[in-house]
C-alpha cells in the first residue's frame, strides 16, 4: 500500500472509529443508568461494606 | 610480574579507552534526565530509572544490553512481550475512578476529540519520509499516555522505543506548560467562564461495576486488537469496583505498579544507548511529539466549543483539553485555567470526567489503529 493511501485511511478511520466507538459507549452508558438507576441505600451499603 | 601488573592496571582503565563521544553525551542526558526528576520533580518515579538506565546502558564493557546482559534480560521478557505495559495498566485501571465520567457520559466524546492529535502527527510523520510502521509509532505519542505508547512502539518500531518513550513522559510531565496558552488562544472570556453545572449524583455502585465488563466487552469486539490494553484497564478498575479484592486492587495500585515502574523505567534507559539514540531522526521525533500533544490539545478544546455551541453554552470548552490521556495532570490544568478567570467556578468534576474519557480514548485509539494495520495486513 502505497504512503498517501495509508495514511489517508488511518486518519479518517483512527479519528473516525475512535469518535463512533466512544459515541456508542456513551449510549451503553446512559442505558445502563436507566437499567441499574441510582439508590441512596445501594450507595450507603457500599460504604458500610468497605 | 611487573607485566602482568600493569595489564592487569590496563584493563581497570579500558571502560575510559572504550568511552565513545556518543556515551558521553548520553550519560550527560541520563544525568539530566536524573537532575529533572529529583531536582524538578517531573515525573521522578520515571525519569529517575530512566536517566539511570541510560547512565548504565552506556557504559563500556558492561554489556548491560547485550545478550545475556541484566537489562537485556528484563527488556526481553517485559517489553518485548508487553508485559510490563499491561500490568501498569491494571494499576491504572485500579486507581482510576470513572464515577464522575458515568455523571455525565457526553464528555467521553471529548476523550475521542484529544486523541486526533495521534492521527494528524502520523500524517505529518509520513510526510517527513518515516516509514508507515514508524510513523505510528511517532503518531501514538500523542495518546499522552506511557504504556500505550511503549505497547505499539515495541510491537511495530522498537528501534524508536527510547525516543517514544521519553517523549511520551515528558511532555506528559510538561502539560501543564504546553496547555494554557492553546487554551487560551482558541477560547472567548466569555466561553472560559461558563459555569457547568453538577449533575445529581446518578451513578448507582452497580452502573460503576458492570462498567468496566461491559467497555471490555464492546472495545474490544470493535477493536480486538486492543483487547490486552483495555483488558488489564478495565480488570484494575473492576477490581477497585467491586470491592471484593482489596488486596488484589491495593497490590496493584502499589507494589505491581511500583515494580513494573522501576523496570519499565530501566529498560526504556537502556534504549538510549549512544549511538543508537543519538540521530537527527530523535530530535525529528521529539519535535512531532510536541506537535502531537499540541494538536491533541487544539482539537479537544475546538470540539469543547463544539459542544458548547450545541448545548447553548451549559458546557465549558476548557474541559476539551482534558480528554487527554495524563491523569489527572490535565484535568488539574483546566481548573486552574478555568479559576483565573472565574475564581467561584469549579470545574474539576468534569474535567476529570473528560480525563477519564481521554483514558479509554488513547487505550481506544491505539486498539483501533493495531486492528486497522492488522485489517491492512502491515506489521
Amino acid at each position: 500500500m502505497d504512503t498517501f493511501t495509508f495514511g489517508i485511511t488511518m486518519t479518517i478511520v483512527g479519528m473516525g472509529g475512535t469518535m463512533l466507538s466512544l459515541w456508542f459507549l456513551t449510549l451503553i452508558i446512559n442505558l445502563l443508568k436507566r437499567l441499574f438507576p441510582y439508590r441512596e441505600s445501594e450507595e450507603k451499603e457500599k460504604e458500610a461494606k468497605s | 610480574m611487573i607485566s602482568a601488573f600493569l595489564s592487569g592496571l590496563s584493563s581497570m582503565a579500558m571502560g575510559f579507552g572504550l568511552l565513545t563521544i556518543e556515551n558521553i553525551i548520553m550519560i550527560a542526558v541520563g544525568c539530566v534526565l536524573l537532575y529533572l526528576g529529583i531536582k524538578k520533580d517531573y515525573e521522578p518515579l520515571l525519569l529517575v530509572p530512566i536517566g539511570f538506565g541510560a547512565v548504565l546502558v552506556n557504559i563500556p564493557l558492561a554489556g548491560m544490553m547485550e545478550p545475556g546482559g541484566l537489562l537485556r534480560h528484563f527488556y526481553d521478557a517485559g517489553v518485548m512481550t508487553e508485559i510490563f505495559p499491561c500490568l501498569i495498566f491494571v494499576g491504572i485501571g485500579a486507581m482510576t475512578d470513572f464515577g464522575p465520567l458515568l455523571e455525565n457520559p457526553k464528555i467521553l466524546l471529548l476523550g475521542a476529540a484529544g486523541q486526533f492529535g495521534i492521527f494528524l502527527t502520523l500524517l505529518l510523520a509520513l510526510l517527513l519520509g518515516f516509514s508507515q510502521l514508524d510513523a505510528v509509532a511517532i503518531g501514538i505519542i500523542g495518546a499522552c499516555d506511557g504504556p500505550t505508547s511503549i505497547y505499539v512502539t515495541s510491537k511495530y518500531a522498537p528501534h524508536l522505543l527510547g525516543a517514544v518513550s521519553v517523549a511520551a513522559y515528558g511532555y506528559m510531565s510538561l502539560v501543564p506548560l504546553i496547555q494554557p496558552p492553546i487554551m487560551r488562544i482558541l477560547t472567548t472570556d466569555r466561553e472560559r467562564k461558563v459555569r457547568m453545572e453538577y449533575p445529581k449524583k446518578s451513578a448507582s455502585p452497580a452502573l460503576k461495576i458492570i462498567f468496566p465488563v461491559v467497555v471490555t466487552i464492546v472495545t474490544c469486539l470493535i477493536a480486538p486488537m486492543g483487547t490486552p490494553l483495555m483488558g488489564m484497564i478495565m480488570l484494575g478498575n473492576l477490581m477497585r469496583e467491586s470491592g471484593v479484592v482489596s488486596r488484589l486492587t491495593k497490590a496493584s495500585e502499589n507494589e505491581i505498579a511500583n515494580v513494573v515502574t522501576l523496570l519499565l523505567g530501566l529498560c526504556i534507559g537502556a534504549t538510549m544507548e549512544g549511538a543508537a539514540f543519538l540521530k537527527p531522526q530523535t530530535l525529528l521525533i521529539l519535535g512531532l511529539g510536541f506537535i502531537a500533544i499540541c494538536l491533541d490539545t487544539v482539537t479537544g478544546v475546538l470540539f469543547g466549543k463544539l459542544m458548547c455551541f450545541l448545548t447553548k453554552g451549559k458546557i465549558n470548552p476548557l474541559i476539551g483539553a482534558a480528554g487527554i490521556s495524563a491523569y489527572p495532570m490535565a484535568a488539574r490544568v483546566v481548573q486552574t485555567e478555568g479559576r483565573k478567570y472565574d475564581d467561584k467556578n469549579w470545574l474539576l468534576m468534569h474535567a476529570v470526567g473528560a480525563n477519564t474519557g481521554g483514558q479509554i480514548g488513547s487505550v481506544m485509539a491505539a486498539a483501533i489503529m493495531l486492528s486497522v494495520l492488522k485489517g491492512m495486513g502491515i506489521g
